[in-house]
């Protein structure tokens, strides 16, 4: 029990770690441009199927993920530059609903480029097997590199935001729009840098998810929704917010999954357990999300605005 | 009847009200006035409830109202108007006065029958638009009046709740001479009618208008008194007139 | 107050007309009489043309319903929901779940969808309000997903792979098993919904909610307790996006959670947007207009979603006030 426990509890960090990936990027677009994209899956799930091709190309899924990052940053790149700077003075409707549109071309676009069918990713060997971290607990070696991957950004972005000029920018452009601009600074030139960033952020998740999920059409559709949750936990505009909200998501979900009937047959009958546990399991996090807002609507961490 | 009692309120160690402790008596015309950043907006906010106070209390007719819900207070007979302009653009002139007089008509669960008919509403809402001089433009949009009217409208608003208590939030701002002085002709005829709390940087229409005045800089009442007395004090010429 | 005469209290009571401005009455109404006439008339001469089908256009009649009801609170109220089409599955479901047990009462089906939306829009509705702006639009959506894994996880009711429904809802006096007749209980339950939101936005506590709308922090200060008056309309919405949910799984026969994926909820959202927001007869115009872009673009290539998409971020971009806003702006232009 306990093993399965710890593994399953590993497992939750690995949907962490990718949650806040997705939903650092949201977080930053929103709390810089005021901007909701909902197109933010479609990013992740570009991301997953550059890889997969560059994968096929390179013969590598190392060089593929450094490939596809630089691409996905085109995308975005574009997508802000073509369009996305126009809504920013829109208000919060426009924004989802042309976003909304965009999520409709980018599944068409994948599907007219590389076909209705899920693309796998070969893993080199080395990433294949599994390692045993603790005496009686194998787990998938990837999956580690995915949780490695996640906190490693997760201090690159600590970095870059607490101590560079950039994210000085940043932190300034989130809490005082006018100043920024006032003081002088392309205003325009780090909204796209931050967008930009989002899309590499989200595209990353894709490529290090695709490998166990394959890349498929609409696969940032669900997620974007938990990735939303999460930045609700802990509070739209907060970097700080969306990774402990993402970890405590990822967690609770996972956990819950696999633990909950478990649980739930300790106090109701065997049968009705079996039937209530997926049930509730399925939709606890949006259970814990409203529970956060009952208690703390600006979610747990409200970034400091004016 | 209304007795602000060491009121604070802070934003991350920015300190906007100072211990303002101030008692506004019945039927007076209390205006407060003070420098940009001295904290009226904040104290406003506190008193019509959009914040509620670190520390101190809100006393209205005997009642603690610190924490009472903003709309909770309307019913108490506290109005407001507001410094920018709050009055519903896409409505006509006697639909947002009519509004107002449904605000304190009972509960609005009324699902079926027409709103915009019934005498009930649109007769007092005219009345008090007469009392303000709007009572031609009644069926205008408000979006397609000008600043001026539309301030008048504001003051409609809050007249239309039947309140005993005024709390106007810069009546005149961005108005021009001839609309400052038909406003102050209005804020006349309110005098005495109702006791009023009003904030205000026109300073010919405050000194015309007050019965005492407070002086409020970086948070803290300086000074309470008669006009003629606030012209005179010396710690408000330096702090607040600007002269040595 | 004795000078007051009866023609200066009434003056102004054109807010909103049930048609919109004098001459767009006309185009409405041959709309909805088009609505109506055009699918009967193909049905009784034979016309086997899908776009003027019965079946056709009772889909599109559920969905108009759909958006009136989003428009209630979305166009008078700004409540941007992005989860309104979770409505339409629980009312498909409140018929599909008591059909599947041998219940087919229709007096059964459609009080319970009316009512389990309703309650399902109270519960989120009662969270949901407390926050604003972009949390909310997050979290209806949130909410709405949280419906669709609900019904995904129950497995004795198909889960994933969809319900079939074996038999319509039973009424006593009409038989909706037969296609003419759903296709006049829905156009009329269009028109009954239409005809509510009229009077609900008309009435003292539609004034209240349009209020809202514009300016809340006024609301407040002039006693109103906004946030049930929101509610309440919210929960009105909700109740009757269900009957619109109870509606179409009546006339698909088949239920899945699929009906209330996001991509729905947008949907219904552009429906509203494209049609104008807070006219009245603005989102059966969107409704219309949206399904047939989607079918004729359909019949063209497998790929229809990227013209569409292409199309829906063009209108957000270019067209302002929906297509209501064009017929009204472009027949006073005359």
């Amino acid at each position: 029990m306990s093993t399965l426990f710890f593994i399953q509890f590993l497992n939750g960090l690995q949907l962490g770690v990718l949650l806040f990936l997705l939903a650092a990027g949201l977080t930053l677009v929103f709390g810089i441009m005021d901007f909701v994209n909902l197109a933010h899956g479609s990013l992740y799930m570009v991301g997953a199927f550059f890889c997969a091709t560059l994968t096929f190309w390179t013969g590598s899924f190392v060089w593929a993920v450094l490939l596809a990052i630089p691409l996905t940053a085109l995308v975005g790149l574009a997508l802000e530059m073509g369009v996305i700077r126009h809504l920013y003075q829109r208000d919060h409707l426009d924004h989802v609903l042309a976003t909304f549109g965009f999520i409709l071309i980018a599944d068409t676009l994948v599907h007219l480029i590389w076909g209705p069918e899920g693309i796998a990713i070969p893993l080199p060997e080395y990433l294949q097997g599994q390692v045993q971290i603790l005496p009686g607990v194998i787990f998938p070696t990837f999956r580690l590199v995915i949780i490695s991957c996640g906190l490693l950004v997760a201090f690159g972005l600590y970095w870059l935001i607490g101590r560079t000029r950039l994210g000085m920018l940043i932190r300034a452009g989130a809490s005082n729009r006018t100043m920024v601009s006032a003081l002088g600074i392309d205003i325009k030139t780090l909204f796209t840098a931050v967008f930009a960033l989002g899309a590499v952020l989200a595209g990353l998740a894709g490529m290090l998810i695709a490998p166990i999920t394959e890349a498929t059409i609409g696969m940032g559709n669900d997620i974007i929704i938990t990735a939303f949750v999460v930045i609700i936990v802990g509070g739209i505009g907060s970097m700080k917010g969306a990774f402990i909200g993402a970890l405590i998501i990822g967690l609770i979900d996972t956990l819950g999954r696999s633990f909950l009937d478990d649980i739930l047959k300790i106090f109701i009958p065997v049968n009705a357990a079996e039937t209530a546990g997926p049930a509730i399991s399925s939709m606890l996090i949006y259970l814990i999300m409203a529970g956060v807002l009952a208690f703390r609507p600006q979610g747990l961490f409200p970034p400091k605005v004016r | 009847m209304l007795d602000i009692q060491g009121l604070k309120k802070s934003f991350g160690g920015v300190i906007a009200t100072d211990d303002v402790t101030l008692g506004v008596d019945t039927g007076e015309l209390h205006a407060i006035i003070g420098p940009n950043g001295a904290g009226k907006t904040t104290l406003i906010a506190q008193l019509s409830g959009d914040l509620t106070p670190d520390a101190g209390h809100v006393v209205f007719n005997g009642k603690d109202i610190t924490t009472v819900p903003t709309h909770r207070r309307s019913h108490f007979g506290l109005a407001r108007s507001f410094q920018i302009t709050s009055v519903f653009m896409g409505l006509s002139v006697i639909d947002n006065v009519a509004l107002a007089v449904q605000a304190h008509d009972g509960h609005s669960f009324r699902f079926w029958q027409p709103a915009t008919t019934q005498a009930r509403l649109r007769k007092p809402a005219l009345e008090v638009l007469e009392k303000v001089g709007l009572a031609n433009r009644a069926g205008t949009i408000a979006s397609a009046m000008s600043h001026g009217e539309r301030r008048q409208l504001e003051i409609a608003m809050a007249l239309a709740t039947n309140p005993s208590f005024l709390l106007l939030d810069e009546p005149m701002a961005g108005m021009g001479v001839e609309e400052s002085a038909a406003m102050v002709t209005i804020l006349q005829g309110l005098k005495g009618e109702k006791t009023i709390l009003l904030v205000e940087h026109d300073m010919d229409a405050v000194f015309a208008l007050a019965d005492r005045i407070s002086v409020l800089v970086y948070g803290r009442i300086i000074a309470t008194g008669k006009p003629e007395d606030i012209r005179k004090n010396a710690d408000v010429r330096s702090a607040y007139l600007g002269e040595a | 107050m004795t000078d007051t005469t009866s023609a200066q209290l009434n003056q102004h009571l054109r807010t909103p007309d049930l048609f919109g401005s004098a001459s767009g009455r006309i185009i409405t109404l041959v709309f909805m009489v088009i609505l109506l006439c055009v699918p009967l008339a193909a049905h009784f001469l034979g016309v086997r043309l899908q776009l003027v089908s019965l079946d056709f256009i009772t889909r599109i009649l559920c969905l108009a319903i759909a958006a009136v009801s989003l428009n209630l609170i979305l166009g008078f109220g700004g409540m941007i929901s992005f989860g309104h089409a979770a409505y339409i599955g629980i009312g498909a479901y409140c018929v599909g779940i008591p059909a599947y047990h041998g219940y087919e009462s229709g007096w059964l089906h459609f009080p319970l969808a009316i009512f389990a939306s309703a309650a399902f829009a109270l519960v989120t509705g009662a969270v949901s309000l407390r926050t604003k702006g972009v949390y909310f639009i997050m979290i209806t959506m949130a909410f709405a997903q949280m419906g669709y894994y609900f019904f995904l996880s129950l497995d004795e009711y198909g889960g994933d792979d969809g319900l079939t429904i074996y038999s319509r809802s039973m009424f006593n006096i009409i038989n909706i098993e037969n296609k003419l007749v759903l296709f006049l209980v829905t156009y009329a339950c269009l028109v009954a919904s239409i005809y509510a939101v009229y009077r609900i936005v008309n009435s003292r506590f539609g004034m209240v909610v349009r209020g809202c709308q514009s300016n809340e922090a006024r609301m407040k200060a002039l006693g109103y307790n906004t946030y049930a008056y929101k509610l309440t309309a919210y929960v009105i919405a909700g109740g009757m996006c269900g009957l619109a949910g109870a509606l179409l799984g009546n006339f698909t026969t088949f239920i899945s959670p699929d009906m209330m994926g996001w991509s729905r909820s947008g949907e219904l959202m552009f429906m509203v947007i494209l049609g104008g927001t807070g006219s009245l007869f603005g989102p059966v115009f969107g409704a219309v207009t949206f399904v047939f872009i989607e079918e004729l673009l359909s019949t063209f290539t497998t790929y229809w979603a990227l013209p569409f998409g292409v199309l829906l971020v063009l209108s957000v971009l270019f067209i302002k006030g929906g297509l209501n806003g064009l017929i009204q702006r472009g027949w006073r232009r005359d």
